[in-house]
């Protein structure tokens, strides 16, 4: 099959990637670039394990060829904190036990990044609507709901301190 | 769960679409969104060779808003419609119809063109805009023409589009009045077990102007003209929506499918009506 | 030096993070960076790929399979079918409920999905266009799909290669569509005491079709090393030491070189217990090709193709006096096993542990029959989250509780408590002959019904009704109870094997010089934080701190033998084989300290993390200590270093109970039910870890309201599966999902040696009868008696219609 180049610029990272024009971005990530974070659980947009940020937006990566991702900027789980500074999220879903078996995680985590920059203050109600295109079947979602709200108060916690700070 | 090959093209203009679409006739697809495309490309259940990406024309994304005329580009994200404040003043029932749409990443990606354009009767936008009367514009081979959303189903899956015409706007005047979209289904992602969606205006306790459509209850989406008809002009009160639900359940034709049988569903159609009309009449 | 405190016993105590603490989890550092290791992760150096043509159609002859194009293609480099597979008599394989079942279509097809061919190329990419090349020519036969239309006279014999056969795996069988037909109890004598008692109810309970659905589907990542004629397979397997004698058995590839690793998994549920074609043709393929095979299959062949559960027809009577005391209890069920019986039960249990269907009540005598049928279904009947076909009992029972109540006309609360087993009357031995080693189920009901406050939920719901009735709402109340026992930790080698391997499990313990330590046990983790939970166990036993012990799991070549994780068995059964090897190493650690401080054995006693001297708690040695002291000391008669290994038969099965309630809010006219309130006690016994308890529970809750309200595998009368993607097979998201309160009562077992109990399951096994009595309850002032799930909008809707709610 023709391939063709495709470059993108993932967790900071430019990458060309040489794919055959029908590979799933999901593919691309996993197989092609070895980020193995985002995890595939239905392959038909219902279950989120595959969400990833592109654009700033999140996205479900089974559902994206690659080529539609020309250009983009793509952050993935291994990208929003590192092993010494976990991301605030990462280390509250640690604190509030928000998973169990963690196939679902770095979907819940990346959908969680992104909905907690759109409504840094969520109410319970909001963060269960926000995170409605991502399945779990170990938690029963009460902790990971438990976690995202913890996260957003750490995140504006630390905003403060910021502020205060440069003050 | 993986499509057969096929080679990739994004034009950056609607001409250069429009004369691949030419080129390659019925082998070739646009692909917008592609959250209804992909699922079904995967699953191999069409063959298509070429696909072309329309994401790179800008000419048909945005949302204008001149006076009471409202157009919005057929690559408009339903995010887009969801987040565009101008938009909700004007026809507040795209935020509330588009909120009931896939979930919050689908809704990311998917397209109000794409929602439209392929004639799946599930999709929620097609009922919207029998509702909102839209206009389609198509743009083809032979040229840019208008085709009122309310004549461009054919059936499931079938509309008034040739095989070179690409969907690239979609316009209507800014409905008044009250509104509501009702909307059953079994859980978030899912598709309506029956939906429907109402607009009307209520001068001196009668009815003045009146729009009603469904959702997923036929095998394209249903205005509800007879009901219209019969709402127009008189008086609200309980028994005349008795009349109108009554009317608009008989132009409805649903299938049965793991939602339930169509008994159920022209019942569950039945409340969802009266839901919207209800709610539509508090909101005048 | 005196100004530095020494740390009290409680501090010490703390400072192990042992039992009951709610220590976090270990396993999340690296879930939550996305540097987890599930088996589509591995990548190996010249790996190729593999995946399956499927079945169209549920039964249909075989009539040629061209797969020339296929070939032709490039990146596709072979195609496996049956004719393939026979030279090495791999076409068929055992199951573990001692049937066959074909690997690739053996002549026929007996269900949709079933596996025809194995293409293997370079990608996924070109081994689905390899997939769409195979032409296969099949003439459709007539489908069954209705168990009780199995057995017809005129019915169509599905299995062919046994249809003489009037002998099975578990008994005579009656038809060529018969499986078997396993009894429990006093037939007899039941039916006199039904005959002759003042009350009998009589119901036709269905659960129905499901299926475990991890988020992950099965998969693996076969490598034959042909240099060294090693086998390594890394799968998504629940019991990965079973699954290499297995594996050694059908293959006569010796034990010793097969390695079975299971890496990270990501949720089983039941799922991953079975061995599937897909590991069979990818070892296959391996040795064929030389290099590495994976197979992952995706969401739509797991639904059709790969275990589903439950599928059980539970005909049942049951006789009380007038004033509600239960005198007998009757069952018949018919199982639809699908085309193969490849249920996960233990080999002398076909229909698992469905005779624990007496429940939490004293019922003096019962009879139960199960007839297992083919059908052109997939195979599977694993038990999805529960142990052996426990939720089916549960269900049952509490069903059958319901609609005694309905016909005495009492409140099944009561009805309930008047019933109990007594926790005088405990170790109980049932009348379906199990024996039950703990419970308090009164102090736990009355608990429950306290903390919701029954009564004021009753008035509630009074109210509800009435406004009803006067037309005020079209909404009613239910409120659905259940108190479950379940039967886990299978068990006891005497009755407990799978495919003659005795059900114990086992735990290696080594303990390092410096005094930390590395523990291996035979089952291995879905989830369910093992990693952190063993890890309490043996700081509590040894006085090591958990963060100092790393447990491993999952590989053959490393861990002890064990029969893996599902049937909520692992705290009961490693758990115990862990405490049970800590125990060994303190007992050699109690020698090597006497020897240091120079007292008999006698005078040391155990205090936390040391031994000191009785009446003299300053003269002690820490475990870091004696560690330590293991490596470098000349103990006479004490053999250098810490090692301790224990293999746990356990000596019967442990029971956790607990009791449920849910209200719920029922609109007629939609059938949408919106949840109120969930409320889950349960008593696990003694408890390891809270937070991991009260996880497991919304989990398990969570799968309850799937399965009760939505979730199941329809089939239409083609035998087409009618949910084979998450858009139709319900599962919930958090919008859909209500919070759920938790609460316990602490019975230990008695014979468990740290009174753990297990409690992955039971939220599943109580919560499906609570959240379905719910709905039932809602009904009942109308007369509903009994409704099969689940309870989708359009079947609740159905019952409103058919009580006339809908004028």
């Amino acid at each position: 099959m023709e391939k063709i180049n495709v470059i993108m610029t993932v967790n900071g990272k430019e990458e060309t990637l040489s794919v055959e024009p029908r590979t799933l971005l999901v593919h691309a990530l996993r197989e092609h670039l070895d980020y193995t974070g985002a995890h595939i659980g239905c392959s038909s947009s219902h279950c989120g394990a595959c969400t990833i940020d592109m654009n700033g937006k999140s996205v479900k990566s089974c559902t994206v060829f690659a080529p539609q991702a020309e250009g983009s900027e793509i952050l993935t789980v291994e990208g929003i904190g590192s092993p010494d500074k976990l991301h605030a999220i990462q280390e509250m879903f640690k604190e509030h036990h928000g998973l169990q078996c963690g196939y679902c995680t770095p979907g819940m985590i990346m959908r969680s990044y992104r909905f907690l920059q759109e409504n840094p203050n969520p109410t319970e109600e909001e963060v269960r609507f926000g995170i409605s295109g991502n399945l779990c079947r170990c938690t029963g979602y009460q902790n990971i709901v438990k976690s995202i709200m913890a996260a957003a108060d750490k995140i504006r916690d630390e905003a403060n301190v910021e502020k205060k700070e440069i003050a | 769960m993986i499509p057969s090959a096929f080679t990739f093209y994004k034009p950056e203009n609607i001409e250069k679409a429009v004369s691949l679409m030419v080129d390659f006739g019925d082998e070739a697809r646009v692909i917008a969104g592609g959250h209804s495309l992909i699922p079904v490309m995967k699953q191999r259940l069409t063959d298509i060779k070429h696909l072309i990406d329309l994401s790179g024309i800008n000419e048909i994304k945005g949302i204008e808003i001149t006076d009471n005329r409202i157009s919005i580009g057929a690559m408009t994200t339903q995010v887009e419609l969801i987040n565009n404040e101008e938009l909700f003043k004007k026809a507040p029932i795209i935020r509330e119809a588009s909120l009931q749409i896939a979930d919050p990443q689908v809704r990311n990606l998917g397209t109000i063109g794409g929602n439209v354009a392929n004639g799946d009767p599930a999709n929620d936008m097609p009922g919207l805009m029998q509702l909102l009367d839209a206009t389609y514009k198509l743009s083809g081979s032979k040229g840019v023409r208008d085709v009122k959303a309310r004549e461009f189903y054919e059936g499931a899956y079938f509309t008034v589009r040739e095989d070179d015409e690409i969907l690239i706007s979609i316009s209507f005047e800014a409905p008044s009045g009250g509104y509501a979209y009702e909307k059953q289904k079994r859980k978030i992602g899912d598709y309506a077990t029956a939906a429907a969606g109402v607009i009307l205006k209520v001068e001196n306790n009668m009815c003045s102007s009146a729009s009603i459509a469904l959702t997923n209850l036929s095998d394209t989406p249903v205005y509800c003209n007879k009901a219209v008809d019969i709402i127009l002009g008189k008086e609200i009160d309980n028994n005349i929506l008795t009349q109108v639900t009554e009317a608009c359940v008989e132009q409805s034709d649903p299938v049965a499918d793991q939602r339930g049988p169509v008994e159920f569903k022209k019942y569950v159609a039945g409340i969802v009506i009266k839901k919207a009309l209800t709610r539509a009449i508090e909101r005048t | 030096m005196d100004d530095v405190k020494t740390p009290s016993r409680e501090e010490r105590k703390s400072a192990l993070s042992g039992l009951g603490t709610s220590r976090k989890r270990v396993e999340d550092a690296r879930f939550t960076q996305g540097k987890g290791n599930y088996v589509d992760d591995i990548k190996l150096k010249g790996m190729l790929f593999g995946d399956f043509v499927r079945s169209p159609v549920a039964h249909a002859r075989l009539k040629n399979i061209d797969t020339s194009a296929a070939l032709a293609l490039p990146g596709v480099h072979a195609v496996l079918t049956a004719a393939d597979l026979e030279p090495l008599g791999l076409h068929w394989m055992p199951t573990l409920a001692g049937d066959k079942q074909m690997v690739l279509a053996d002549g026929k097809v007996l269900f949709q999905g079933q596996e025809v061919a194995f293409v293997v190329g370079d990608d996924r990419y070109a081994v689905a266009d390899g997939v769409s090349l195979v032409e296969v020519e099949y003439e459709e036969l007539p489908v069954v799909t209705d168990p009780f239309k199995a057995e017809l006279k005129d019915a169509p014999i599905l299995r062919e290669d046994i249809a003489d056969q009037k002998e099975g795996a578990h008994g005579a069988r009656r038809h060529p569509n018969h499986i078997f037909t396993w009894e429990a109890g006093e037939k007899e004598q039941t039916n006199k005491v039904l005959e002759e008692a003042e009350v009998v109810a009589d119901e036709m309970v269905y659960y129905h079709r499901t299926h475990p659905c991890p988020l992950e589907t099965c998969g693996c990542v076969a490598s034959m090393d042909k240099v060294n004629g090693k086998l390594t397979v890394w799968g998504t397997f629940q019991a990965p030491h079973a699954v290499r004698t297995v594996a050694s058995l059908i293959s006569s590839i010796p034990e010793h070189n097969i390695r079975i690793i299971s890496p990270d998994i990501g949720g089983g549920f039941g799922n991953k217990v079975g061995v599937y074609p897909g590991y069979v043709c990818s070892i296959v393929a391996s040795i064929v090709t030389g290099v590495p095979i994976k197979w992952v299959e995706d969401r739509m062949d797991n639904l059709m193709a790969t275990a589903f559960a439950r599928d059980y027809w539970m005909h049942g009577k049951i006789s009380a006096t007038k004033e509600g005391k239960i005198t007998g209890l009757w069952c018949h069920t018919t199982a639809d096993h699908g085309a193969f019986d490849a249920c996960a039960d233990p080999t002398k249990f076909p229909a698992g542990f469905m005779n624990i269907c007496t429940g939490s009540y004293d019922i003096p005598v019962a009879y139960l029959a199960v007839d297992g049928v083919y059908t052109n279904k997939a195979p599977g009947g694993v038990a999805y989250r529960c142990s052996f076909r426990v939720t089916e009992a549960s269900y049952f029972i509490e069903r059958m509780i319901e609609v005694l109540a309905q016909k005495l006309g009492m409140d099944s609360a009561e009805l309930r408590s008047k019933n109990f087993i007594k926790k005088e009357q405990f170790p109980y031995t049932s009348a379906l002959g199990w024996e039950y080693d703990s419970g308090d189920y009164h102090q736990a009901w009355e608990k429950a019904m306290k903390s919701v406050n029954y009564k004021q939920l009753r008035e509630d719901q009074a109210k509800q009704l009435q406004s009803f009735k006067d037309g005020k709402s079209r909404k009613l109340m239910g409120i659905g109870l259940s108190h479950f026992t379940e039967i886990v930790g299978a068990g006891p080698v005497k009755n407990c094997d799978i495919l003659g391997l005795g059900m114990f499990d086992a735990c290696e313990i080594r303990i390092h010089p410096t005094g930390s330590a590395i523990a291996r046990l035979g089952t291995i983790s879905q989830g369910q934080g093992h990693a952190t939970t063993f890890a309490q166990i043996l700081a509590s036993e040894i006085g090591i701190p958990a963060s100092d012990i790393t447990l491993e799991e999952g590989d053959t070549d490393t861990a002890p033998y064990g029969l893996g994780t599902y049937g909520s068995r692992s705290t009961p059964v490693a758990g115990a084989a862990t405490a049970m090897a800590g125990r060994k190493i303190r007992a050699k650690a109690q020698m090597i300290a006497a020897y240091l401080l120079e007292v008999h054995d006698d005078d040391l006693e155990w205090d936390v993390d040391r031994f000191s001297v009785k009446g003299a708690p300053e003269k002690f040695k820490t475990m870091k200590e004696i560690a330590f002291a293991s490596y470098n000391q000349a103990i006479p008669g004490v053999e250098p270093g810490l090692e301790a290994v224990s293999y746990y038969d356990p000596p019967n099965m442990t029971y956790p109970n607990g009791a449920y309630v849910v209200v719920m809010e029922i609109d007629v006219d939609t059938g949408v039910s919106d949840i109120k309130q969930v409320y889950a006690l349960d008593d696990c016994g003694t408890r390891i870890n809270p937070m991991i308890i009260e996880g497991q529970v919304h989990g398990g809750l969570t799968e309850a309201l799937a399965i009760s309200m939505g979730q199941e595998i329809a089939y239409d009368e083609q035998g087409n599966v009618m949910t084979g993607t998450l858009m139709d097979f319900f599962i919930p998201t958090a919008w859909e999902t209500p919070n759920y309160e938790t609460d316990y009562t602490e019975t230990p077992s008695p014979h468990h040696p740290i009174g753990a109990k297990g409690v992955g399951e039971s939220p599943n096994v109580g919560g499906v009868s609570a959240f379905s009595n719910a709905v039932h309850d809602a009904f009942k002032p109308f007369g509903l008696t009994q409704a099969h799930m689940p309870h989708d909008h359009w079947r609740v809707w159905k019952i409103a219609k058919d009580l006339g709610l809908h004028s």
